[in-house]
């Protein structure tokens, strides 16, 4: 089968100004992907399930993936000439800056027909909180129907396209999306005896009159 | 024809049934209360700590409260308070010890990875599987005092793998002798060195397990 | 409600629907089955609309059993997810552990001695017998035949339930594999025991079958019973033996080549009706392949390492990037895919689970036919709530 890149290629020669990059995976495993813009995505998807030598018919597996925002530092070093005269300094200057998130589904295409694959495809939406929506892949392959909507309800991503975008897995009144990194669970913690950690925080907090698990400590050592 | 299917089917119903009277093979259940099933020696149910003696358990456990097991356990269901003193371990080495060791039955989930993990070789699983208790908290949660089962007990449960335990304890305790004996004639040779003079353990306390927070 | 109210099928029918509204036919019913059923297999709801006696529209409804498995092993060592694999698909804990392995070692880069890969092949091919067996035994319950095919199948389960308990000490939660290997080396007595399940195997499936296969009651129930087209099981990413009963040859132990499977001689059965019977007979005859692989695996079984020696328990810390691995489990393809951003835990943990994707054509296996047919039929897809639910 064709290498990740030779497969873009193909697709920037058939979709003309197609939004196409790829991603390497560093990896022993070495599955590279491929990021595609909103615009063709369903036409490159159909490209790719017809494709007489790709073939890929089955879409494997619909996974969603959070990339939250990100603070980078980055550091550049700068030439300052020296204004009396002597030999010009380097002066490191850092200046911080956010790096927007989005949100991600990856899809894994296999051919079962010519029994290649994985093809990795990629789409990821504008940021975390009013462009969320990506294409569907549904009427592509039948397969992404219940894990898109699983991603929708996980994740809080919008597909458009999708015939019956539901809740799946949490109740259809849930509000949150759980599988998001910023989730705050709700604070319905329950009375454990061993509680250390995170959980003994949250159990201070849910418990603020009781002399909490820190007079545990005292009752073994005394 | 239309039937031999079934009549073929009742004939195997019928094999079953006859066999349950006189083969071990078609009657399988047991009557569990009164005859128990032979468990193998690889079975797990939950984890003991292991005293290197009978008669002293709490002041010989080999448990050594370094905490990596509360840290790798899954469920996180280990609570592990170190002492703050330190006690002669079963080599004489100064040691720290758990004051509490406590561990919730009801979250356990029997997986092992604490026993993987323990470098000390002192957390071991136990096949001990009647352990239903009348109070849902406290009754679950089990503590050092109830944890700690000798070395003996050990040897009884998995013989194979506890002689593996004490070959290795033993041979890793002579290296570490040879080591210090190397290393204390070194320093012999160098200077005299001054005599250090053991400070003696306190003795154990009674520990509680872990007070609820409610 | 009346056929008018009826929203549009999502999916391409696979079953003709009669949906006539004339003065014959009366209003539509909608009956919500579970999650309390017996014949649901745990905790699943399906909202079926029904047409006098007819399914024409089911809409299964999830989650009663999540646990947000995949936060949690974001939340844990790679480790740490071992033991929660089986809580999946609780009748199949070592395939689970095997392919969280293999994802793992795909992401890491480790390599599995030989003798570990024979061992997880002769595991893997008991589970198989297990899960197998246990689904006639349900499929034939939610036929009907109460207690008596399930009872011997349980008989039979209960042997490698107590093979699996003295090697991983635990009948059904193994936690068996690790990164690089299996936990516990076999030992010669455990070998001769697996030898003599695999013998005695072949003579309870002809009774087995002997009772079932050839019943007049079970064809009538079964044969023509929720047709899957192949095209449409391909598209929807049927995989296992319900994709096999279609008749597409795909087995991922013959397409992947996985560990040491290319060494066995070993078929891949295929049906041609894509019906409820068919399921059933790829089943059977999947185990007889089974059991020739495992007198194949023992025969040849190599001594040497269990454990690849380079492996790190604690302190596992594989490299950023990302791996999706798969493995033929006896549900379909179980796959996990990671990505790891060089931390002790997994950045993204995600679990393919068969039988929840399994479950997207059973709509269009069940239209047309009764709520008894329905039955089977989700019988015959062989699912797992605490997999679909995770
Ligand atoms: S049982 Fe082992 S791992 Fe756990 S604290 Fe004690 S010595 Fe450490
Ligand atoms: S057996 Fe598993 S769950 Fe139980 S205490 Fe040990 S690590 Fe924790």
């Amino acid at each position: 089968m064709e290498t990740v890149e030779q497969l873009r290629d193909r697709l920037l020669a058939r979709f003309p100004g197609a939004a196409l990059t790829v991603v390497t995976n560093p990896s022993p495993s070495a599955q590279h992907s491929l990021v595609i813009g909103h615009a063709q995505a369903v036409e490159i998807a159909t490209f790719l399930r017809d494709d007489p030598a790709l073939r890929l018919d089955q879409c494997s597996n619909v996974t969603g993936v959070d990339w939250p925002d990100k603070e980078v530092t980055e550091t550049t070093k700068v030439t300052v000439p020296d204004p009396a005269g002597g030999p010009a300094k380097v002066v490191a200057q850092t200046s911080k800056r956010l790096e927007p998130g989005y949100l991600e589904v990856v899809y894994h295409l296999y051919s079962i027909s010519l029994r290649h694959g994985p093809v990795i495809l990629r789409l990821r939406t504008g940021n975390r909180t009013d462009q969320v929506s990506v294409p569907s892949l549904t009427p592509v392959w039948r397969s992404c129907e219940f894990q898109e909507r699983e991603v929708y309800d996980l994740y809080g991503v919008q597909f458009t396209g999708h015939p019956d975008l539901r809740r799946i897995l949490m109740w259809d009144g849930f509000q949150d999306h759980p599988m998001r990194r910023d989730y705050v669970e709700p604070d319905d913690y329950q009375w454990e005896p061993t509680p250390h950690g995170e959980v003994m925080a949250k159990a201070k907090q849910h418990y603020p009159a009781a002399p909490a698990a820190p007079a545990a400590k005292e009752g073994g050592a005394a | 024809m239309l039937g031999t299917g079934l009549i073929k089917g009742l004939a195997v119903t019928a094999k079953n049934f006859v066999g349950s009277f006189h083969d071990p093979a078609r009657f399988t259940t047991i009557e569990y209360p009164e005859q128990k099933a032979p468990i193998p020696e690889n079975y797990r149910n939950f984890p003991f700590l292991v005293s290197e003696s009978d008669d002293d358990l709490m002041g010989t456990l080999r448990c050594v409260a370094c905490q990596i097991c509360e840290k790798e356990c899954p469920p996180q269901c280990i609570y592990i308070e170190k002492s703050k003193d330190k006690k002669p371990d079963a080599t004489g080495k100064l040691q720290i010890y758990p004051t509490i060791f406590a561990i919730d039955t009801s979250v356990c989930m029997s997986c092992q990875i604490c026993v993987e993990v323990c470098p000390f070789d002192s957390i071991k699983m136990d096949k001990v599987y009647e352990i239903a208790a009348d109070d849902r908290f406290h009754g679950l949660l089990v503590n050092r005092e109830q944890l700690a089962k000798s070395n003996a007990y050990y040897h009884q449960i998995r013989p194979t793998e506890a002689d593996e335990v004490d070959t290795r304890l033993a041979a890793e305790r002579k290296a570490a002798e040879e080591k210090a004996k190397a290393a204390a004639a070194a320093k012999a040779a160098k200077a005299a060195a001054p005599a250090v003079n053991p400070a003696a353990a306190p003795a154990a306390t009674a520990p509680k397990p872990p007070t609820p927070p409610a | 409600m009346s056929v008018s109210d009826l929203t549009p099928l999502s999916s391409p029918a696979g079953a003709q629907v009669r949906a006539v509204h004339d003065e014959f036919h009366g209003d539509l019913l909608e009956v919500s089955m579970g999650p309390h059923h017996p014949s649901t297999h745990g905790v699943f709801r399906m909202i079926v609309t029904l047409d006098g006696e007819t399914i024409v529209k089911l809409k299964p409804v999830f989650g009663y059993l999540h646990r947000n498995h995949e936060k949690l092993g974001e939340n844990t060592t790679y480790l740490a997810s071992m033991p929660y694999t089986d809580r999946l698909d609780y009748l199949n804990s070592m395939t689970n552990n095997w392919a969280y392995a293999v994802a793992v070692e795909k992401l890491a880069g480790l390599a599995v001695p030989e003798r570990a890969e024979y061992v997880r092949v002769i595991l893997a091919e008991m589970t198989r017998l297990l899960n197998h067996t246990c689904l006639a035994g349900f499929l034939m319950q939610d036929c009907g035949c109460m207690g008596t095919p399930l009872m011997y199948a349980f008989r039979e389960r209960e042997k490698i339930l107590d093979l699996f308990e003295a090697l991983s000490g635990s009948r059904m939660m193994c936690n068996y594999q690790r990164f690089g290997g299996c936990r516990v080396d076999p030992s010669p007595e455990w070998i001769a025991g697996v030898r003599q399940l695999v013998e005695a195997y072949g003579p309870f499936l002809d009774e087995f079958e002997a009772l079932l296969s050839g019943n007049e009651i079970i064809m009538a129930r079964t044969q023509g019973v929720g047709r899957l087209a192949p095209e449409l099981a391909v598209s929807a990413g049927v995989t296992g033996p319900v994709l096999r009963a279609t008749g597409v040859a795909h087995d991922l132990r013959k397409v992947d080549a996985y560990g040491v499977y290319p060494k066995f001689d070993f078929r891949v059965p295929l049906g041609d009706h894509g019906d409820t019977y068919d399921r059933y007979m790829i089943r059977i005859l999947e185990m007889r392949e089974s059991i020739s692989i495992l007198r194949q695996a023992l025969a040849a079984l190599p001594g040497g390492p269990i454990m690849d020696p380079k492996a790190k328990l604690r302190g596992f810390r594989p490299k950023a990037g990302e791996a999706y691995g798969r493995i033929e489990g006896p549900k379909g393809e179980i796959g996990f895919y990671l990505i790891s951003d060089g931390g002790p835990n997994p950045y993204r943990y995600r679990v393919r689970p068969p039988s929840f994707i399994n479950l997207t054509i059973l709509e269009d296996m069940c239209l047309g036919h009764t709520v008894a047919d329905a039955v089977i039929i989700l019988g015959s897809v062989d699912i797992v709530l605490g997999e679909v639910d995770r």
